[in-house]
C-alpha cells in the first residue's frame, strides 16, 4: 500500500456507479482490522484504506478533517504532538486501523460513559452513497443543527448506508494528569459501587471490575486529580496506560478465554447474574460488559432486551447482533434503501437483507 | 421576547403580504380530502375526552411560536393527555391527510411549530409527568410536555442534573428540546441535546410506536436517535424520553472580563480554548450589548467595554480554584482591563443575570427584534464581527451580539421597528445576509434553533440538491404521506433554484437531472 496521500473520491465514485449499474454487491475494506465486528459480506472487495491524509488540523479550533483512509495511528500521533486527542479513546484492532473504518464501526474505548462515543464527536462527513453520488452532512463547526444529522447517523453504520471520504472530527486537549486506583471487589458489590462512585462529582474517565478488581481512572488538573484520589482511597495502579490499552485493545487476558465473546450493553446498574456461567468483565462503569461463553443466542438476547439493552456476540464472520422489532427492522430497509437503493453497500454486514 | 402588539403584528403580516414570500419546506399531503367540519366532527369521535379548540379566540395563542413575525391559525388545537389519544389522532389525520403539526411550549425562534391553515396543532403541554428518576442509572424518564427545568429541580435531590439549559429552560419542553437538538450556555462542556438523550418513544405518523436508542449508551442497528433528534417534528411525534443525568458538580465560578477590541476578547477565547481549559461555558457581548443589560439588571459590567467574556468553571473545589487562577492570568494577558471572579453563589449568579436576561434588554431598546443563530469556526470570530458590523450600518439597523464564543455560535439580535414601513423585510434580509457570511466563513445557518421555515432559503446556501434530495428520502422513510409537519425544515428544490440561491457551478445547476419538486 502506498504511504502518499491522495485524493481517490473520483476513482472510488466511479467504481460505486458502475456497481450501481451492474447491481454488483461492495464489500467495504478500510485496514481490514475488524471483520470480526459484523458478518462477513460477499461482494467485489473495495479497497479505500488509499484515499488518504490529514486535510485540515487547527489546534486551536479542536477540529480535525481527514480522508476516510488515513491510519488512525497518524491521528494519534499529530493530535498527541499538540497535546490533545480523540477522547472517546477508540481501539483500533490493529496497525492498519483507519479512521473510516473506526467510524463506521462506532467504537469508543473505556473513556466512553464519561466523555462520549465516536458518534458523539462526529461533525461532519463527506460520503458516497449507493448510487456514487458525493454527499456532504454537518460541517467543521461544533453546533450544527440545519437539515437531520446524517453524520451521526451513519455514524456506526458499518458502512451499510454509505463510504466514508471525509471525517470531521471534534478533539480535546488531553487531560494534563491521569491516575488509575484499584482495589479488591467482590463481582456482587462491584456493579453498584461502580454506579455509586459514576454519581459523585469526580473527574473520571474510566471504570471498569476485571472479576477481581475494580479499576478506577481519574483525569483533570493536577490538583483535582489529587484531591479525588485522596478522597476514594485505593491504591495506584503502575504502568495504567498498559493496563487500559489492553482493556481497549481487547488483549486483556479475559478476552484469551476460550469461547464465543458477547458484548453486553445494558444500563449501567444493571445486576449479575448473566445468564450462563463465567464472570463477565465490566467496563463502563457498568454500562457494557464483555462476556464468554456459549449460550443460546436468544437467551442472552432477551436477558439484555428485558433489562433495557442489548446483545452482540462477536465471532469472526458470525457476528450476530440483537434482532430487531418487526417495525424497527421495516423502518432500517426503507432509510437503507434510502441511500443505497440497490443494496451494493456492505449488504448484510449488520443484518441480512440490510 | 419581545411579542409585538397586535397593532404591530397587523403590519407584519401586511408586510409580509407584500413581500409575498410562502415557505415552500418538506412537502405535505396536498391537503386534507374533506371538509374542516367533517375533520372536527371525525376528530370528536375518535378522541371524546380530548379537548379540541377550533374558535378563532381559542387558536390565536397557537398561531405562532417564539418566532412571532410568522403567524397562522390552524384549522384546530387538540390538546390529548394519553399516548392512546396521540395514536388516535394521527390515524384520523393520516386518513383524511390533514397536516400534524406538533408543538411543546412554543419557544421555538424558527417557526417550526408554525400552524398550517389547513392543519392541526398537536400541544403535547399535557404530557408533563416526570415517569421516573433512576439515580444508581443515572437517567430520568420523562414525558414530552416536561419543562427542561423541571428535570433538573425532579433530580436535584439525588444530586443529578440535566446538562442542557437553553436560556428558555423555564418554559421550553424537552420535546422541543428533542425536536430542536437543543443547546444552551453549558453545552460547550456538557454537549447538547443529541449528547444527553438515550432513548425516546415516538409515534409514526403511521401511527406505529418506536424506541429509539436504548437505556443502554448504544442500540442495536443504525443510530435512529441522531437522526430524529433535530428532527423539528417531521419524522415522529415524542411521546417519552429517558435522559442521562450527570453528578452535580459541587462549585461553579465565573469570570467576567472586559475587553477593549473585540480583537482582543476573540483571541482570549481561542487562547482559553487552544490550551486546554474546559471551560463549562464561555460567553460573549458586545458593547450594545453590555450597556443593554446593565441599564437592565445591573449586574455592575462595565459599560464602557468593547467586549465582555463570561467565562465558567465547574467541578471540585481543588480543580476549579486551580483553573480560575490560570484563566485570569491568560485573559489579562490576552488584554483584559477589567476581570471579575465570582467568590459566593450570590454573586455567580448576579454576573450571569446580565448575560441571562440580554434577550428581553435587547428587547427594550427596540420594539421587535430579530435573533439569529449562525455558527462559524472561533478563529473568524473577529472578521465575523466586524462584518456584521458593517452590514448592521449598510441596512441602518443595529445589531447586537450576545453569543456562545466558546463554540462559535453567533446570536445577532438585529433591532428594528416593525411600524416603520419595511422594516422588518430589512431585518430579514440583513439576517440572510448573515447567515450567507457564516457559510461564506466556514459555518452553517443554525447552531441550535434549527430551521422552521424561518431559515428554508439559507439552507439552499448550505447543502446541494442531493443532499437535500437525501434528506427528503429520509422523511419518506418516516412519514410516506407527509402528514407530520410539513413545510419545514428542508426547503424543496424548486425553491432553491427559484431563489437562485443553490450553488452553481460554472453556471449549471447541479444535478439538472434531478427533478426540483
Ligand atoms: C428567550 C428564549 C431563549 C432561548 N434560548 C435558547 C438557547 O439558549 N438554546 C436553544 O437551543 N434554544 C433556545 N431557544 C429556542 C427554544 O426555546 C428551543 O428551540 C426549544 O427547544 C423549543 O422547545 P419548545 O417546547 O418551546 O418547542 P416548540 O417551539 O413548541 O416546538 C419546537 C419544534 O419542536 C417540535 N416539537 C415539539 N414537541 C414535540 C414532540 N413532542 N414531538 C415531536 N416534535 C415536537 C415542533 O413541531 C417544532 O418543530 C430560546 C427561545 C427563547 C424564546
Amino acid at each position: 500500500m502506498s504511504l502518499q496521500d491522495q485524493d481517490l473520491t473520483d476513482a472510488l465514485a466511479g467504481e460505486v456507479r458502475r456497481a450501481y449499474d451492474s447491481g454488483t454487491p461492495l464489500s467495504l475494506v478500510g485496514g481490514e482490522t475488524k471483520p470480526f465486528l459484523g458478518r462477513s459480506v460477499t461482494g467485489r472487495r473495495l479497497p479505500l484504506g488509499e484515499h488518504r491524509g490529514i486535510l485540515r488540523y487547527e489546534p486551536t479550533e479542536l477540529v480535525l478533517t481527514a480522508r476516510a483512509g488515513t491510519p488512525l495511528s497518524q491521528i494519534h500521533g499529530l493530535l498527541a504532538s499538540q497535546d490533545q486527542w480523540l477522547p472517546f479513546e477508540p481501539p483500533s484492532f490493529g496497525a492498519s486501523a483507519t479512521l473510516g473504518g473506526t467510524i463506521a464501526c462506532g467504537l469508543s474505548g473505556p473513556a466512553r460513559p464519561f466523555t462520549g462515543a465516536a458518534r458523539d464527536f462526529v461533525l461532519g462527513v463527506r460520503l458516497l452513497d449507493g448510487r456514487g453520488e458525493v454527499l456532504r452532512f454537518g460541517g467543521e463547526v461544533i453546533k450544527n443543527v440545519a437539515g437531520y444529522d446524517v453524520s451521526r447517523f451513519v455514524t456506526g453504520a458499518q458502512g451499510t448506508l454509505g463510504i466514508f471520504l471525509e471525517i470531521s472530527l471534534k478533539v480535546s486537549p488531553r487531560p494534563p494528569t491521569s491516575a488509575t486506583l484499584v482495589w479488591e471487589e467482590a463481582p456482587e458489590t462491584a456493579v453498584r459501587r461502580l454506579c455509586r462512585l459514576a454519581a459523585e462529582p469526580f473527574p473520571l474517565s474510566a471504570a471498569c471490575h476485571d472479576g477481581e478488581r475494580l479499576f478506577l481512572r481519574l483525569s483533570g488538573s493536577k490538583a483535582g486529580v489529587q484531591a479525588a484520589a485522596n478522597r476514594i482511597g485505593g491504591e495506584r495502579l503502575a504502568e495504567p496506560e498498559l493496563f487500559w490499552q489492553s482493556v481497549r485493545e481487547r488483549t486483556h487476558p479475559f478476552f484469551a478465554r476460550p469461547g464465543p465473546l458477547w458484548r453486553l450493553s445494558v444500563p449501567p446498574a444493571t445486576q449479575p447474574p448473566v445468564p450462563g456461567a463465567g464472570t463477565p468483565f465490566i467496563d463502563w462503569a457498568g454500562a457494557q460488559r464483555w462476556w464468554k461463553g456459549s449460550i443460546e443466542p436468544a437467551a442472552l438476547w432477551e436477558w439484555a432486551r428485558s433489562r433495557g439493552g442489548h446483545a452482540t456476540l462477536l465471532d469472526a464472520g458470525r457476528s450476530c447482533l440483537q434482532p430487531l422489532e418487526p417495525a424497527l427492522l421495516s423502518l432500517h430497509r426503507r432509510l437503507k434503501a434510502s441511500f443505497d437503493p440497490k443494496g451494493i453497500l456492505n449488504p448484510g454486514r449488520l443484518y441480512d437483507q440490510l | 421576547m419581545t411579542h409585538p402588539s397586535l397593532g404591530s403584528f397587523r403590519r407584519v403580516l401586511a408586510a409580509r403580504g407584500e413581500q409575498g414570500d410562502r415557505p415552500y419546506g418538506t412537502p405535505g399531503t396536498g391537503g386534507p380530502s374533506c371538509s374542516p367540519r367533517e375533520i372536527l366532527r371525525r376528530l370528536r369521535g375518535a378522541v371524546p375526552g380530548c379537548p379540541l379548540l377550533s374558535h378563532p379566540e381559542e387558536l390565536r395563542p397557537y398561531e405562532c411560536d417564539g418566532l412571532t413575525a410568522y403567524r397562522q391559525i390552524p384549522l384546530a388545537v387538540a390538546i390529548p393527555e394519553s399516548v392512546a389519544q396521540v395514536q388516535e389522532i394521527l390515524r384520523v389525520c393520516r386518513t383524511l391527510r390533514v397536516p400534524v403539526i406538533p408543538r411543546g411550549a412554543g419557544t421555538g425562534l424558527s417557526g417550526g411549530a408554525l400552524p398550517n391553515r389547513s392543519g392541526l396543532v398537536l400541544s403535547m403541554t399535557r404530557f408533563r409527568k416526570i415517569l421516573a428518576v433512576d439515580p444508581l442509572n443515572r437517567t430520568a424518564r420523562v414525558e414530552p410536555g416536561v419543562t427542561n427545568r423541571a428535570i433538573s429541580e425532579a433530580t436535584s435531590p439525588f444530586g443529578l442534573f440535566y446538562a442542557p439549559d437553553p436560556s428558555s429552560e423555564v418554559a421550553c419542553t424537552i420535546g422541543g428540546n428533542i425536536a430542536e437538538n437543543a443547546g444552551g450556555l453549558h453545552c460547550l462542556k456538557y454537549g447538547l441535546t443529541v449528547h444527553n438523550v438515550l432513548s425516546v418513544k415516538i409515534l409514526t405518523a403511521e401511527g406505529e410506536w418506536l424506541v429509539l436508542g436504548s437505556e443502554a449508551y448504544d442500540a442495536a442497528g443504525f443510530d435512529l436517535l441522531a437522526l430524529l433528534i433535530g428532527s423539528e417534528g417531521l419524522l415522529g411525534v415524542v411521546v417519552e424520553a429517558t435522559v442521562r443525568l450527570l453528578p452535580r458538580p459541587p462549585l461553579a465560578r465565573l469570570i467576567v472580563a472586559a475587553f477593549p477590541s473585540v480583537e482582543s476578547a476573540s483571541t482570549a477565547v481561542g487562547k482559553l480554548i487552544g490550551e486546554g481549559f474546559a471551560p463549562a461555558g464561555l460567553e460573549m457581548m458586545d458593547n450594545l450589548a453590555i450597556r443593554a443589560a446593565e441599564a437592565f439588571v445591573h449586574a455592575g459590567y462595565p459599560v464602557e467595554a468593547a467586549a465582555l467574556l463570561l467565562c465558567e468553571f465547574d467541578g471540585g473545589p481543588e480543580e476549579v480554584d486551580d483553573q480560575i487562577e490560570l484563566a485570569e492570568k491568560r485573559l489579562r494577558e490576552s488584554g483584559a482591563d477589567f476581570l471579575r471572579s465570582s467568590s459566593s453563589e450570590e454573586e455567580r449568579l448576579l454576573l450571569w443575570k446580565g448575560r441571562k436576561s440580554a434577550f428581553p434588554a435587547a428587547g427594550r431598546m427596540a420594539p421587535d427584534y430579530y435573533c439569529m443563530d449562525g455558527t462559524i469556526p472561533r478563529r473568524s470570530l473577529p472578521e465575523a464581527l466586524l462584518r456584521i458590523a458593517r452590514l448592521s450600518e449598510e441596512f441602518r439597523l443595529p445589531v447586537a451580539n450576545v453569543f456562545h464564543a466558546g463554540d462559535g455560535n453567533l446570536h445577532p439580535l438585529i433591532l428594528y421597528d416593525a411600524s416603520h414601513p419595511h422594516e422588518l423585510q430589512q431585518a430579514e434580509r440583513l439576517g440572510r445576509r448573515i447567515l450567507e457570511l457564516c457559510v461564506e466563513l466556514g459555518g452553517v445557518i443554525t447552531g441550535e434553533h434549527g430551521v422552521g421555515v424561518e431559515k428554508l432559503g439559507s439552507m439552499c446556501l448550505q447543502f446541494r440538491a442531493p443532499e437535500l434530495a437525501q434528506f427528503h428520502r429520509i422523511k419518506e422513510a418516516f412519514d410516506p404521506d407527509g402528514i407530520l409537519n410539513p413545510g419545514k425544515a428542508v426547503p424543496l428544490l424548486h425553491r432553491c433554484a427559484e431563489l437562485g440561491a443553490m450553488h452553481v457551478h460554472q453556471g449549471a445547476l447541479p444535478f439538472p437531472e434531478i427533478e426540483r419538486y
